[in-house]
């Protein structure tokens, strides 16, 4: 429960607003961090500011430090957000229940991220691109704004080549060569084996809302829908109380959840 | 090679339609290919047609002065192009330009505009089609203004 205290190795500017920052922790100079799975969270603290969640967005294999993508929204955040390589932080975790990597084995594999859902989905891509062979075939459709907002940019273009990448934007610009609209149009139009497709979305929930009835539209089955809750974290072990969602602690039972387990609670506006 | 009706019984908006009135549709339509950056229909001239995309991508856009063409959403292989042909006065509201290499099939709308007021069962079949294209597209727009990847959110109501 207490922090562990890490050094940023590097800040990287994702677009206005966003960024990401690579750590290492000071005493696991000659050991690794923890273990972690993909669409886990850690909580960071921002000395003299609060602590706030934020997923894990780099590659479980890597073993040196942890990598976060952070939206500027709040006054954790916007401290979080002046750090600089060599500056430090604490860190506690990671926590939560990942996604199932296994629900995915023979899969075809349906990965839905809007916006910065992109950042806790990044893990899982990285171990399915890691292990192809366990699925049948990993398609990546990502909604955002603008071009200029869409996440990890470099990275898209290399995944191009292992699998396919359906972006969207809302609105485009004359460089733009992906679709504009939202992303449930090209979700709709895409050709798949319901009984045997596994799909996992991340983004603003009214975005997948939007997915999930255009999968299930398609007969997707809701026990082959996973997605990533947001709410407010604070103890992330499931005592505080926070983050409760109908039965649910987010910090503790999910972030993922598997939505035939959560249909009832995603449904009810007040949660 | 594959005729006309072929074709349009393989395009999703056709799907379910009557053999007799898919051959009538058929008859109504030619195979027409547009390069890239060409116009397929420019605001305010007479819609008489409407578009099967085949292949290749469509940008609908709206041209902002002192500004350049503004696109409001790009149509692809299965969707539909044109819904001006239906509705008097019968003018593009929007252009629909070629963003590559597009393949479609124009149908000639006043063609068959004459022809479903005089068969209600395929104007009934059409219309229906073009109802949910409309009402697909109105959600799009609808999610669209939502805005829902916005950073900052206006604070919260009660949601009820």
């Amino acid at each position: 429960m207490t922090p562990e205290v890490f050094r940023v190795e590097q800040r990287r500017e994702e677009f206005p607003g966003t960024f990401t920052l690579r750590i290492r922790g000071e005493r696991a100079k000659n050991g690794s961090p923890a273990e972690f799975q993909p669409g886990q969270f850690n909580m960071l603290y921002a000395f003299g500011a609060g602590e706030i969640a934020i997923s894990l967005s780099g590659s479980p294999r890597d073993r040196d430090g942890y990598v976060h993508t952070i939206r500027t929204h709040g006054f954790v955040s916007q401290a979080l957000e002046r750090l600089q390589a060599g500056d430090l932080l604490g860190v506690r975790g990671p926590f939560g229940c990942g996604w199932p990597l296994s629900a995915a084995k023979g899969k075809e594999v349906l990965i839905i991220a809007g916006g910065l859902g992109l950042a806790p989905l990044r893990p899982l891509i990285y171990n399915l691109l890691g292990d192809t062979q366990s699925v049948r075939n990993i398609r990546l459709f990502y909604g955002a704004r603008r071009p200029d907002e869409m996440l990890y940019r470099d990275e898209l273009a290399q995944w191009a080549g292992s699998m396919e990448i359906v972006q969207s934007v809302d609105h485009g610009d004359a460089d733009w060569a992906g679709h504009i609209g939202v992303i449930t149009g090209p979700l709709a139009g895409a050709e798949l084996d319901p009984q045997n497709t596994v799909a996992f979305l991340c983004g603003p929930e009214v975005m997948m809302r939007f997915c999930i009835q255009t999968l299930t539209a398609k007969a997707v089955p809701e026990s082959a829908i996973y997605l990533s809750m947001e709410r407010n974290m604070k103890c992330a072990t499931g005592h505080c109380g926070h983050c409760q969602w109908g039965p649910n602690f987010v910090c503790k039972d999910g972030p993922v959840f598997n939505f035939a387990g959560v249909q009832s609670w995603f449904n009810i506006r007040a949660l | 090679m594959k005729n006309l009706a072929q074709l349009l019984r393989e395009h999703p908006f056709f799907h379910g339609m009557d053999e007799e009135h898919l051959e009538f549709i058929a008859r109504c339509g030619q195979n027409c290919i547009f390069n890239r950056g060409e116009y397929i229909a420019r605001e305010n001239a007479p819609a008489d047609q409407f578009y099967v995309i085949r292949d290749g991508k469509v940008a609908v856009e709206s041209y902002v002065p002192n500004h350049g063409s503004l696109c409001l959403q790009t149509l692809h292989s299965g969707d539909i192009f044109g819904w001006s042909w239906l509705f008097p006065p019968y003018l593009w509201t929007f252009d629909g330009r070629a963003l590559d290499e597009v393949h479609a099939v124009r149908l000639d709308g006043k063609c068959l505009r004459d022809k479903c007021d005089e068969d209600p069962k395929l104007g009934y079949a059409l219309m229906k089609r073009f109802a949910r294209i409309v009402t697909d597209r109105l959600h799009t727009t609808r999610v669209q203004l939502m805005d829902v990847y916005n950073q900052q959110r206006p604070p919260l109501d009660s949601g009820q």
